[in-house]
């Protein structure tokens, strides 16, 4: 029932979804879901527990689209790996509430000729916001499909001037047990941090992303500020985001710290490079809501090929996994 | 009480203890009819019975230490429809497993089983459990005697495994099945304590509760 022109394993990068094409094609989502008596109201209609989304003005349309079929609102915004509220996915959308994201800021530090510490409206002053129609595929073996708001990450980092040295890009998450009451218990060493090489951080497909559905990011999505790279597995979209550093050495990220022999630097979707305790050959799409939907196959970088094979070229990816 | 007041006694014990032993299928299956099993309905499916699986190998377990421990022996009448139970579920979630997340792709089971420890455990326990199920009868207990204990004793392994596959397969938050692995190492502790107290004299002079502990 619902909208999908070409076939779903067909995706068009080229493809431009036009915020009003995007704004009617949500409004008949509702209606069609209402029609048929499911209960899918957008959850910031019901639950406005944590905080209301504000509307962004000026989305521009981006390019990278796809045709599939959008994963609906509620589940993006419940069913979530934010460890920092809680290991379960339920608990990021329940106890997300306390974090704090005004004011934020960012420090800018490491191999970069203008460090600082930046408050986040001045970072997206003159930013320009794209939407970006994004795969997203987790690690688990689950996957889903964004629309996300965003800016290029590559815009960002070139007004840092980074330098020569620069080799790497470092991310960190806030640490701060009161709001995020997740980084009580150990289970991850805090605070989370992520990182990519300064040319998959130049990548065009790498956004960093203040909102999703045309909103500001909840809470539980990692806002006020993540980071999306749609072809890696999702725990390399690091949330919330209190400071990036340039290295020139490859830094040690949270995941590949915990388990070295199961998450690696790289974290590419690939079919063929199973994790040690399951295949990674299939998904299942979040969103189709019946319990008979079949899985999909994965691809090759999560379909973006196209984009970013260029940047592993000659590399062994069962050894950099 | 008369005997067929006690007669009467137990078999409705048993018969609500049975309905209630229907009652996480029952939500389950409500939960599928109203679309409330969140994002993503298979794994909360596979998750729920696996938890149910492992909660009831824990309740049979708890069965003999129960009596030991308040004299009751009406557990024991129920110890093995509970088990039984746990094998139902077992089943559910083995079938979650191959008919509605991998769609009956045998191949790809078969990989799981061979490849993925956590599952070649899981699948090893489910196996053991099969002839527990089909020797529950009155009929076979007769006909086994002696042996039917032993046999039944699998349980205790099919426990561990139920928990080892559950440590395996978390990505990080480990509490859960850590808690399990407290309370069936505790079950199986109890049991053994009391067999080493049985075959050792001293200890069990010590422990006989009209006698001061004397250390002699
Ligand atoms: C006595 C046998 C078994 C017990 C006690 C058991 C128990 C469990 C438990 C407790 C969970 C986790 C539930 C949760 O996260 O809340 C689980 C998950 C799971 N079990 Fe089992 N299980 C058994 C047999 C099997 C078998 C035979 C298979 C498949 C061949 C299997 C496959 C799975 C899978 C795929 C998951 C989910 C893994 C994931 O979330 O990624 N289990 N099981």
């Amino acid at each position: 029932m619902l909208i999908r022109k070409r076939n779903p394993s067909d995706p068009k990068p080229s493809e431009i979804t036009d915020r009003k094409s995007f704004h009617e094609r949500r409004r008949f989502l509702q209606m069609s879901s209402v029609a048929a008596g499911a209960m899918l109201v957008p959850g910031w209609l019901v639950s406005e527990k944590a905080h209301a989304a504000t509307k962004f003005q000026d989305v521009k349309p981006g390019p990278f689209g796809t045709d599939e079929k959008l994963t609906p609102y509620k589940d993006v915004t419940t069913y979530n790996n934010f460890y920092e509220f809680g290991t379960s996915k339920s608990d990021p959308s329940r106890y997300a509430g306390s974090l704090k994201t005004q004011p934020w800021s960012v420090v800018v530090e490491g191999e970069v000729a203008k460090p600082g510490r930046y408050q986040l409206e001045d970072l997206l002053k003159g930013r320009g916001l794209q939407d970006r129609i994004y795969r997203h595929r987790c690690v688990e073996a689950w996957s889903m499909v964004i629309p996300w708001v965003g800016f290029s990450l590559a815009d960002l980092l070139k007004r840092f001037e980074p330098t020569s040295k620069a080799k790497y890009v470092e991310f960190t998450t806030l640490y701060n047990p009161k709001q995020m009451p997740g980084q009580r218990r150990a289970v991850l060493p805090w605070p989370y941090v992520e990182a990519l090489r300064i040319d998959e951080a130049m990548n065009p497909l790498a956004i960093l992303a203040v909102g999703l559905y045309g909103e500001t990011l909840p809470n539980q999505n990692g806002a006020p500020l993540r980071l999306v790279v749609p072809w890696k597995y999702g725990f390399k979209s690091i949330k919330s985001i209190v400071k990036i550093r340039l290295t020139e050495q490859q830094p040690r990220t949270t995941w590949d710290a915990a388990a070295p022999n199961e998450y690696g630097f790289y974290a590419n979707v690939n079919p063929h490079v199973d994790h040690p305790r399951w295949s990674q050959a299939s998904e299942r799409r979040i969103g189709s809501g019946s319990i008979f939907a079949p899985r999909i196959k994965t691809r090759m970088f999560n379909g973006y090929e196209k984009e970013v094979a260029q940047l592993y070229a000659g590399m062994d990816l069962r050894k950099n996994f | 009480m008369g005997r067929v007041d006690k007669l009467m006694t137990l078999r409705t014990l048993k018969i609500s203890v049975f309905v209630l032993c229907l009652v996480p299928l029952s939500i389950l299956l409500w939960d599928i009819y109203t679309a409330n099993l969140g994002a993503n309905p298979v794994e909360a499916l596979l998750h729920r019975t696996g938890s149910w699986t492992l909660r009831f190998l824990v309740i049979v377990l708890a069965v003999t230490p129960i009596k030991r421990v308040s004299g009751w022996t009406w557990p024991l009448r129920l110890r093995r429809m509970l088990g039984l139970f746990a094998f139902f579920y077992a089943c559910l979630h083995f079938l979650v497993y191959t008919l509605l997340d991998l769609q009956l792709d045998w191949s790809h089971v078969g990989a799981d089983i061979v490849k993925r420890p956590y599952i070649t455990v899981g699948f090893t326990a489910l196996v053991l459990l099969l002839p527990l199920a089909v020797t529950s009868t009155n009929k076979m207990m007769r006909r086994l005697g002696r042996r039917w204990k032993k046999l039944h004793r699998l349980v205790y392994l099919i426990a561990v495994l139920g928990v080892v596959h559950f440590y395996w397969l978390v990505k990080a938050d480990v509490r859960e099945p850590l808690i399990y692995a407290g309370i069936v190492s505790a079950l199986l502790g109890f049991r053994l304590l009391h067999y080493l107290r049985g075959r050792a004299p001293a200890p069990r002079l010590a422990t006989n509760k009209s006698l001061p502990t004397d250390g002699g």
